[in-house]
């Protein structure tokens, strides 16, 4: 699997601050790309200068096998996070409007758009302005003209937030629908749910730098705990007192516990020990989930800086 | 160079199609037209209301001196012995009836009195006046009894008509006047003024709306800021250049029917003039023949070129600001200086009139920000055609300077959100690479 997209050694300064230093990622043809990070650690601007709105102040970005330039514009679709379109002019000029600026012809344009509209059912918002429409159905126009010209490559800035959960679940199967495709997508995102439901492999930014990089399996085995496991029992049975409990939860007639494996002891004598004590509906490990390992790599490092600057 | 076009038809057509447009380019001409003629018409239709007047002449003396004239019968009625109430029934005839009492030699006090039920016409008034003083004036004269005094005294009071020929080798001469030609250019300079602001500042909104919507990030993803820049100050260029001639048409067509109808535009053929023709001509007529005088296809190419100029430098200022700023308040900060800027222009213009080939029209009509302004009201006088020449390639300089400043600034500041930048945080964008 070749990587559509090869970032080397991003340095991007401001006036104030340097808002990337030395960042690479890759993201792998025809994968869902992940891209995360707390607000301010500069995913809009790496996503930025990925789709040439502007430009680094060191090193490249390789698209496809070249180094990016202005042609490769064409074959990108983007959804800023600040979504917005001309809001009194109607809603049909508007998408062809857009869609003539990606290089469609007019009568392409308007072909497409069809198909679209009728499949998000907003065929007759055609003529109306944008503004007479409900907030929903202009994140839906604001989608169709993302993804109209059909880019290899799709970047979708935070793309849950501000939808309900229903256009959300729409967006999401849409996302899964274009990768079987064979599109590349990159997203950033805050929600973690997300990424453990549709990205393939992720890159954490904080501070300006890229601080974790992989798939989302690997990722998660890297920081899982091996101590920690997950035990199911019936709920009728009691909880066997020389288990050391982390977390306990009911539901369904199930007891199910997150319990501290002492160190040293096989999964095997593990399990002989406690089964003589209770029954074991399931027996797993326990995988952090993306949020977790969020809050830790981000959090730790924000630890690390409070004790410097204490210092 | 295929995007800047799309971008330029969808700025362009959304503009031309805005009601307010379309009501203001239709309307303009027919109020400058009201403005022009309605006062003229007036004044035309008051004067033909003929006015007579009953002259009861006690002296004997005076009657014979007024004339009838067009609008203006005097009839005399001989005095009886109860003045006050042959008055009353002369009066009493009609609401319009005007009296002219003589009781006494002229120059006396109550010796000339007007009696009106109504306002007496000011120009009945002037009329009376006028005949009645030439006449005590003679009087006086005759009384020290100088011989040939009266020969004396008309070749005093000869009429001064001055006349300026402007002469031109190839087209020999033309009647010019220095007050009309300044009216002209003071007009001319007001239109590009307010051309360049509203369309420049039109400019501006633009860019807002752009980047209040948040549409601006879709757009530059699609095409470079430039283009976006670009497509927009060229569209509302055309917008502009659209209205003018439309406005111009308008007002050309509007005012040959008008004129026409009232009798304006009866002028002799310019051909040929001779200083003492001109100078018994009405002044309406002198008015027009000045303008006939006037090159109007050189004058409206100069408007074009100096609008574009003047246009392109003061829009892509307006760009860069509207690009900076987030607010609409915020924006006020920025363009306060060049506003004020531009109104010194105006002002500039306004004194040029006076003296249209001194130091201070002279230097501002090569200091790119207020030539376009002051140069329109030079215009109807003759300008060195180098003086032309140098201030067009400054401005054309210039605004190509600015321009590529301004695109430099608003290829950033577009999308900086937050805090509102300084003049020095807009410096150091248009470093950025």
């Amino acid at each position: 699997m070749s990587d559509y997209i090869i970032a080397e050694g991003i340095v991007k300064r401001f006036a104030e601050h340097t808002a990337l230093d030395h960042v690479g990622i890759r993201v792998p043809e025809g994968k869902v790309f992940g891209l995360l990070g707390p607000n301010g650690a500069g995913k809009t601007t790496l996503i930025r200068i990925i789709n040439h709105i502007t430009v680094a102040d060191e090193g490249s970005v390789t698209f496809d096998g070249h180094l990016l330039c202005e042609a490769d514009m064409m074959r990108i679709g983007y959804l800023p996070e600040e979504r917005g379109l001309y809001k009194k002019m109607k809603v049909g000029e508007q998408a062809v409007y857009l869609a003539r600026l990606k290089g469609l012809s007019e009568r392409d344009a308007k072909q497409r758009l069809k198909y679209w509209f009728e499949k998000f059912d907003i065929m007759p918002w055609w003529h109306r302005k944008l503004e007479e429409l409900s907030k929903g159905m202009q994140q839906k126009v604001q989608f169709i003209t993302t993804v109209l010209h059909e880019p290899p490559l799709l970047i979708f800035d935070e793309p849950f937030s501000g939808f309900d959960p229903v256009n959300a679940e729409l967006l999401k199967r849409e996302i899964l629908e274009l990768r079987d495709k064979g599109h590349t997508i990159l997203f950033s995102t805050h929600n973690m749910a997300s990424v453990e439901e549709l990205c393939d492999s992720i890159a954490l930014i904080n501070h300006s730098k890229v601080v974790l990089q992989g798939t989302v399996e690997t990722t998660r085995a890297q920081y899982k705990d091996d101590r920690l496991k997950r035990v199911t029992i019936p709920d009728s049975s009691p909880i066997p007192p020389d288990l050391k409990v982390v977390n306990s939860e009911i539901s369904h007639g199930r007891r199910c516990l997150t319990v501290e494996k002492p160190a040293g002891e096989t999964n095997s004598a593990f399990l002989t020990r406690i089964g003589q004590q209770t029954e074991i509906l399931a027996f797993d490990e326990l995988l952090p989930s993306m949020n977790d390992i969020f809050l830790r790599v981000v959090g730790k490092e924000q630890d690390q800086q409070l004790n410097t600057t204490e210092q | 160079m295929n995007k800047i076009w799309i971008i330029i038809q969808r700025e362009y057509s959304v503009r031309i199609k805005k009601r307010s447009f379309i009501l203001l380019t239709i309307l303009m001409p027919f109020l400058i037209a009201a403005v022009v003629f309605v006062p003229a018409w007036l004044a035309m239709s008051e004067e033909k209301k003929s006015c007579q007047v009953s002259v009861i002449d006690v002296t004997g003396r005076y009657g014979t001196v007024l004339e009838n004239t067009d609008c203006i019968t005097f009839a005399t009625v001989a005095p009886t012995d109860t003045l006050d109430q042959q008055l009353e029934s002369l009066l009493s005839l009609s609401d319009n009836a005007v009296v002219l009492t003589l009781r006494d030699s002229l120059g006396k006090a109550g010796a000339v009195t007007l009696y009106s039920p109504s306002e007496v016409p000011g120009y009945v008034e002037k009329y009376i006046n006028e005949k009645l003083s030439k006449r005590l004036r003679n009087d006086r004269l005759s009384a020290y009894q100088i011989e040939d005094i009266e020969k004396l005294v008309d070749d005093v009071n000869a009429d001064l008509a001055i006349t300026t020929i402007k002469w031109d080798k190839e087209k020999g001469a033309t009647v010019s006047s220095a007050e009309i030609a300044g009216v002209v250019g003071l007009l001319l300079s007001l239109l590009i003024y307010m051309f360049i602001l509203s369309y420049g500042s039109m400019v501006m909104q633009g860019v807002m709306e752009e980047k209040t919507n948040r549409i601006v990030e879709i757009m530059v993803s699609s095409v470079k800021s430039y283009q976006l820049m670009f497509g927009k100050i060229i569209a509302v260029a055309l917008v502009g250049l659209t209205q003018f001639f439309i406005w111009a048409l308008m007002l050309v067509s509007l005012f040959s029917i008008l004129g026409v109808s009232l009798g304006l535009s009866e002028v002799p053929a310019a051909d040929g003039l001779t200083p003492g023709m001109t100078a018994e001509m009405p002044e309406s007529n002198l008015f027009l023949q000045v303008l006939q005088g006037m090159n109007f296809t050189e004058m409206g190419l100069l408007f074009v070129c100096y609008f574009v100029g003047g246009y392109l430098l003061y829009a892509s200022i307006f760009a860069a600001i509207g690009a900076s700023v987030n607010e609409q308040q915020d924006s006020q900060q920025f363009m306060m200086p060049i506003v004020l800027l531009f109104i010194f222009a105006l002002y500039a213009g306004m004194f040029s009139r006076e003296n249209p080939d001194g130091p201070l029209a002279l230097w501002c009509s090569f200091i790119p920000f207020t030539s376009p302004v002051v140069m329109m009201v030079r215009l109807p006088f003759s300008i060195p055609w180098w003086q032309t020449a140098l201030s067009l390639v400054l401005l054309y300089g210039t605004s190509a300077a600015i321009i590529w400043l301004s695109s430099r600034i608003y290829r950033v500041g577009i999308l900086m959100y937050g805090k509102k930048p300084t003049l020095k945080d807009m410096m150091k964008w248009v470093r950025y690479k």
